[in-house]
This record gives C-alpha cells, sequence and structure tokens, in this order.
C-alpha cells in the first residue's frame, strides 16, 4: 500500500473523524484518501478554500472534541503557522501532517513557524510502517496533552509502497474531553470557552487575565514537554568512531550505509531521531560518548545539526555531512541519497 | 427581576434627581461583569438582540457562538453560551468545522467589518457559497473600532478615520465593498439582509431579521447572513448622542437597509 493511503487508514483507525486540506504534492494524495475513507465510517472530509481555512475548520472540528486533523508541504504549513500557534494557546487537540520537500523544514516544524511561547511535538517516520504507528501516536498524544502534534513526512513517504497491515494500536484509556464543545452547557452559568485567550469564563469584572492564561499554557507545555518520552532509534554505537544522526527517509538511508561501513571494517554507528520535539538529547550524546566525530546529514543546509551540537555541547567535533540534494521537480527527490555516496561521506568525516 | 414597573419621562431638562436603577435589563444570556465597550457604541445592542433571539427560539443549549477579534470580542467571556473563539478573520471556517462535526449544533458566528470583511473576505463567500448551514452576524460601524478608528473595507467614501483623515478618497483608498449585496449573489446564501441597531424601530427590525436568520440555520435553507450597522462614536471621532444621526447620513446612506434574500 503507498505511504498515503496507509496514513489515511492509520488516521481512521486512530478514531479521527474529521479532515479538512488543500491539496498540494506531496500532500494531495492524503486529503484523496481522506475524502474516500472518512464518509463511509461517519466522518466529514473537507475540500478547503485555502489552507487557512483546512486549518480553521479543524479548529471548528477539535473544539467539538472531534478527532480532527489537516495537513500541507511547505508553503501551506506557512500559511497554517498563526493557527497552529493559538491552537495550541487554545488547548485544542490536532493533528498536523507536514508532508515536506527534502528536509528544509526542520526548524519550521520544531521551533514553530508561528508567533508565541508554544511547542507542538514534532514524529518523523522513516518508512510506511513507521508512519502507520506514529500517525496513531500522534492522536493519542494530541488528545493527552490538548496540543497540535506534527507529523513529519516527505515526498518517499508519500509514493512509497510496502506492504502493511493497519491496525488500531491501544495506547490506553481515552483522554478526558469534558471540555469540548457541543451547545449544552449554555443557559447553565457555567457555559464553555475554548478560546486562545482564556479557558474560564469571567465571574467578576476582569475581562480576559492573559497573564494567568499564559502562565497556564506554559505549565501545560512543561507538563508535555516531560510527560513526552523522546524516541530514537540507535544502533551500533557502542564501539563507534563515527556516530551519524539522520531522521526521517534520508534516516533510512544512512541504517544501510553504515550497515555497509561496518562491513568494511569502518566502525560507524547511528542515531535516527524519531521525535524531533522533543529532541532526544540524552541518546545523542550517550552515543557520542568515545566518538571521534559525530556526523550529521540532513537534505538541507544545516538546521538539526544545532540540535546534535546542543546535546553534545562540545565534547565530540560534529560535522555536517548533509547538503541540498534535489531533482529538477524540487519535490525531494535526493541524488544524494544513495548508499555508497553516503558511505563515502561518512567515512570522510573520520578524516 | 422585580415587579416595579417601569415608567418613561419623556422630558428635555435633566432630572431632578439622580438616576436610579428601577430594573436590570440585563439580558438573561449575559453572565456577570462588564464588557467595557465605550458608551453609545452600537454593538451591545446588536449583541442583545442576538441574545434575545437564542433565547426566544429556545435553542440556547444548542448553540454554539463563534467571535472574531474586534471589539465585540469583550462579549466572548461573559455570555452564557458555549464560544469558541476564533481568530481575526476566521470565524466562518471554524463555524463550518463545528457545524459539520455536530449537525445537531446551531452555530453563529459574530464579526466586524475588519475581520470579515478586511482580513477574511474569502471565508466569508466560500461559506455561503457552500451554503453552509450557520449564521453569520456582521457588525459593521465602517471602521476598524478596536484598533482606534482605522478605515476598513466598509469605510463610506469621505468618511474620516485614523489613517484617511481628509476622508476616504476612491482615487487613493478605492471603493467600499457592500459585502451583503455580494453575498446574496451566492447561490448558498439562503438569507441575506441589512439592520441598523440607531434606532427603536431599527433594533426591533434588525431582530426580526436575525430571527429569520436562525430559522433559515433550523430549517437548513442554507447559509443565513445578517450585517447589522452599529454606532462607534469612539472611531467616529463624533460625540455621543451624535452618532446615531451619523449612521443614518453616511454609512446608512450607502450600505442600504433591508432584506436582500429571502428563501
Ligand atoms: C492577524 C491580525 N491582524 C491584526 C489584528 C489587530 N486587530 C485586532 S481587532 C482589529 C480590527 C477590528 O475591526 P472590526 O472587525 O471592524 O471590529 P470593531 O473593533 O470595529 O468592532 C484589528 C486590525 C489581529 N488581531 N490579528
Ligand atoms: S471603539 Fe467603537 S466599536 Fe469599539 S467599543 Fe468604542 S464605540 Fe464600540
Ligand atoms: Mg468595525
Amino acid at each position: 500500500m503507498e505511504g498515503s493511503e496507509a496514513i489515511a487508514e492509520a488516521m481512521v483507525a486512530a478514531g479521527c473523524r474529521f479532515f479538512a486540506g488543500y491539496p498540494m504534492t506531496p500532500f494531495t494524495e492524503i486529503l484523496e484518501q481522506m475524502a474516500k475513507q472518512l464518509p463511509p465510517v461517519g466522518g466529514v472530509c473537507m475540500n478547503a478554500e485555502s489552507e487557512l481555512e483546512a486549518v480553521g475548520m479543524a479548529w471548528g472540528a477539535a473544539a467539538t472534541g472531534t478527532p480532527a486533523a489537516t495537513g500541507s508541504t511547505g508553503q501551506g504549513l506557512s500559511l497554517m503557522q498563526e493557527s497552529i500557534a493559538e491552537l495550541a494557546m487554545a488547548r485544542l487537540p490536532l493533528v498536523v501532517l507536514n508532508m515536506a520537500r527534502a528536509q528544509g523544514d526542520y526548524w519550521q516544524a520544531t521551533r514553530g513557524g508561528g508567533h508565541g511561547d508554544y511547542r507542538t511535538p514534532v514524529l518523523a517516520p522513516m518508512d510506511v510502517p513507521e508512519a502507520v504507528e506514529l500517525t496513531q501516536r500522534a492522536f493519542h498524544w494530541a488528545a493527552t496533552w490538548r496540543n497540535p502534534v506534527l507529523v513529519f513526512g516527505d515526498y518517499y513517504l508519500a509514493h512509497t509502497s510496502q506492504s502493511v497491515d493497519v491496525q488500531p494500536i491501544d495506547f490506553g484509556p481515552a483522554p478526558d474531553v469534558s471540555w469540548a464543545l457541543d451547545g449544552s452547557s449554555g443557559g447553565s452559568g457555567r457555559a464553555k470557552l475554548v478560546s486562545p485567550l482564556g479557558t474560564q469564563k469571567q465571574r467578576d469584572d476582569v475581562g480576559y487575565d492573559l497573564s494567568e492564561h499564559y502562565l497556564a499554557c506554559a505549565a501545560a507545555t512543561h507538563a508535555m514537554l516531560k510527560g513526552i518520552e523522546p524516541m530514537a532509534e540507535v544502533a551500533l554505537c557502542d564501539d563507534a568512531d563515527v556516530v551519524v544522526v539522520a531522521y526521517g527517509t534520508p534516516g533510512r538511508y544512512i541504517r544501510a550505509a553504515v550497515k555497509a561501513l561496518r562491513e568494511r571494517g569502518v566502525k560507524a554507528g547511528y542515531v535516527r531521531p524519531i521525535t524531533l520535539l522533543p529532541f532526544p538529547t540524552e541518546a545523542v550524546a550517550r552515543a557520542a560518548e568515545g566518538a571521534k566525530v559525530v556526523a550529521v546529514y540532513e537534505n538541507n543546509q544545516g538546521q538539526m545539526v544545532d540540535d546534535v551540537r546542543l546535546a553534545v555541547l562540545g565534547r565530540t567535533p560534529v560535522s555536517f555531512i548533509g547538503g541540498l540534494s534535489l531533482d529538477t521537480s524540487g519535490f525531494g527527490i535526493a541524488p544524494d541519497l544513495d548508499v555508497t555516496i553516503l558511505g563515502d561521506r561518512i567515512a570522510g568525516a573520520l578524516s | 427581576m422585580t415587579d416595579v414597573p417601569v415608567r418613561f419621562v419623556p422630558t428635555d431638562k435633566a432630572p431632578t434627581r439622580a438616576a436610579r436603577m428601577v430594573d436590570d435589563f440585563t439580558p438573561a444570556l449575559i453572565e456577570v461583569g462588564e464588557h467595557h465597550l465605550c458608551p453609545g457604541c452600537g454593538e451591545p445592542i446588536a449583541m442583545r438582540s442576538v441574545l434575545e433571539v437564542i433565547a426566544e427560539l429556545d435553542v440556547v443549549q444548542r448553540s454554539i457562538a463563534v467571535f472574531g477579534i474586534g471589539c465585540y470580542t469583550a462579549f466572548s467571556n461573559n455570555l452564557d453560551l458555549e464560544v469558541c473563539q476564533a481568530l481575526h478573520g476566521r470565524a466562518p471556517s471554524v463555524a463550518t468545522g463545528i457545524k459539520r462535526a455536530k449537525p445537531n449544533t446551531v452555530v453563529v458566528t459574530v464579526q466586524g467589518d475588519g475581520d470579515m470583511v478586511n482580513e477574511g473576505l474569502q471565508e466569508v463567500l466560500h461559506t455561503a457559497a457552500r451554503g453552509e448551514s450557520v449564521t453569520c452576524i456582521m457588525l459593521n460601524n465602517g471602521v476598524f473600532g478596536e484598533t482606534g478608528g482605522h478605515l476598513t473595507a466598509t469605510t463610506v467614501l469621505g468618511q474620516r478615520t485614523k489613517n484617511t483623515l481628509d476622508g476616504r478618497d476612491a482615487e487613493q483608498h478605492g471603493y467600499p465593498i457592500l459585502i451583503s449585496n455580494l453575498i446574496a449573489q451566492l447561490e448558498g446564501a439562503a438569507y441575506v439582509a441589512r439592520g441598523a441597531v440607531n434606532t427603536a424601530g431599527n433594533v426591533s427590525r434588525t431582530k426580526r431579521m436575525i430571527t429569520r436568520a436562525f430559522e433559515t440555520q433550523l430549517e437548513r435553507r442554507g447559509f443565513s447572513f445578517v450585517e447589522i450597522l452599529t454606532m462607534c462614536p469612539t472611531g467616529w471621532f463624533i460625540e455621543t448622542e451624535e452618532a446615531p444621526a451619523y449612521l443614518d447620513d453616511n454609512l446608512a446612506a450607502v450600505h442600504v437597509g433591508g432584506v436582500l434574500k429571502d428563501w
């Protein structure tokens, strides 16, 4: 099954019943799949008139406690940033699929492209089976922490066919949705409010207390970041001279390149961050202990390399072995994703 | 409510005794707390009418109000109604998400002219074109009241604002958008009307429009829209008591009142 179809199936399996989007490659196929898959299970898929409206519609559905998602690519994600930032302040769960082109949007995904002091957890699958698991996990985290959660995929993920069996994953009891709107608390004297400005109706004469609200949001963000265990795949690092760090599709190629180097006797290992936020800082730091160099591969000019440097804190040299690698379409089909080319770069970092 | 009868005494003289409260006219759906809007502002009157209609139609426990960002946002946290606060310009798509996810709710948006016709024009047009079963209320005072009286897309020619000190000039600033007329042309719009709250007669006519708009939604006839011309003495830089007449002479002369479309 193609990645897009599998991700759509995973969303439905996770309970997603509202999706809104606007076509853009390589996100388009997910929208097509949701339009096909949601109506039979009683869900709604909206062909929004822009990404601004897509995220707005998903905002409304999320406010009713309906598991909701939206997504896009590059430009579309940029358009959505105002809402994603404020959804975090409104404490609303939403899953956002970022089917990126290449890896130039790491900073946007992990630093938040929007305004304000918020964070969105980011999950970066390397292949279709992992995407099926992480997409479902994203819904669970969004609901648990009442915060937008990003799934950061790419062109390869959307278009690669792999055999997968999508089964719902049980993450435990469903989180509380007593905050959600359905109209019924109207007239009770305790009518509910879902707002990025505050979560409590005025009881005295002060209007919104933004200080109180932002402090409460900060506490919720803190709890979320403490509550989410960073995820990473770590292999062959114990005796490694060179530890490579890469995520997403390139991470998959790096695994193969490292294994090929081991066969040639080069002591290489790798860390593949699965959560980009929270970043697996400890896993990277531990893997780097005893290594001669940490090599970072990303298909961009070097963004995640900052997080790796922060993890290593100068104890091991960090060498950037990535760089932009595109075909003429610019979609992120990278000529550099080749086991020999990557192997040479990794070995080169040692010399 | 007390049983004290209300007596209105027409007079052109200042009262000899200080005013005293004879009754509490706060609509039932307003919670404790002040809205802090300016004296003479038309928005609280429009808001009151919307709340009265929701109560009269007995849909309080099914209603969700979606607010834009403007002076009227002050009401978003003191209503005894469920409220979803949207971003500036984005209320119609948020309302769409709510209504599609929970089709049995009654969904009403409250936006200003700056919010709807400037920042979010395409949202309301598409929502109307889709025939979305929601009611959009637009409070049109021809200015960004909340930022201090700046030009909006509905400001009439000649009107002085903080960024058109010599009055809106077509050559420099273009022409006002008559939003109700625009929406009325769309197939998905079932009910479109333009009212005002500057006189008692206009208030009661506008309330009938709001009622009809909600009925449109309850009967699932399509999109319903009421534009309400409201006074903004502060943003118009005039005395409070001049505002109702100013509204008639300026705003209402261009944004002409009436029912533009009914099913
Ligand atoms: C994206 C964005 N841009 C600008 C603002 C600043 N802003 C807040 S209210 C407002 C104008 C509101 O005007 P209107 O909708 O006419 O409401 P009024 O205050 O007149 O009732 C503006 C520009 C904002 N909140 N968000
Ligand atoms: S500035 Fe205008 S719209 Fe805002 S509260 Fe004052 S009178 Fe009302
Ligand atoms: Mg205005």
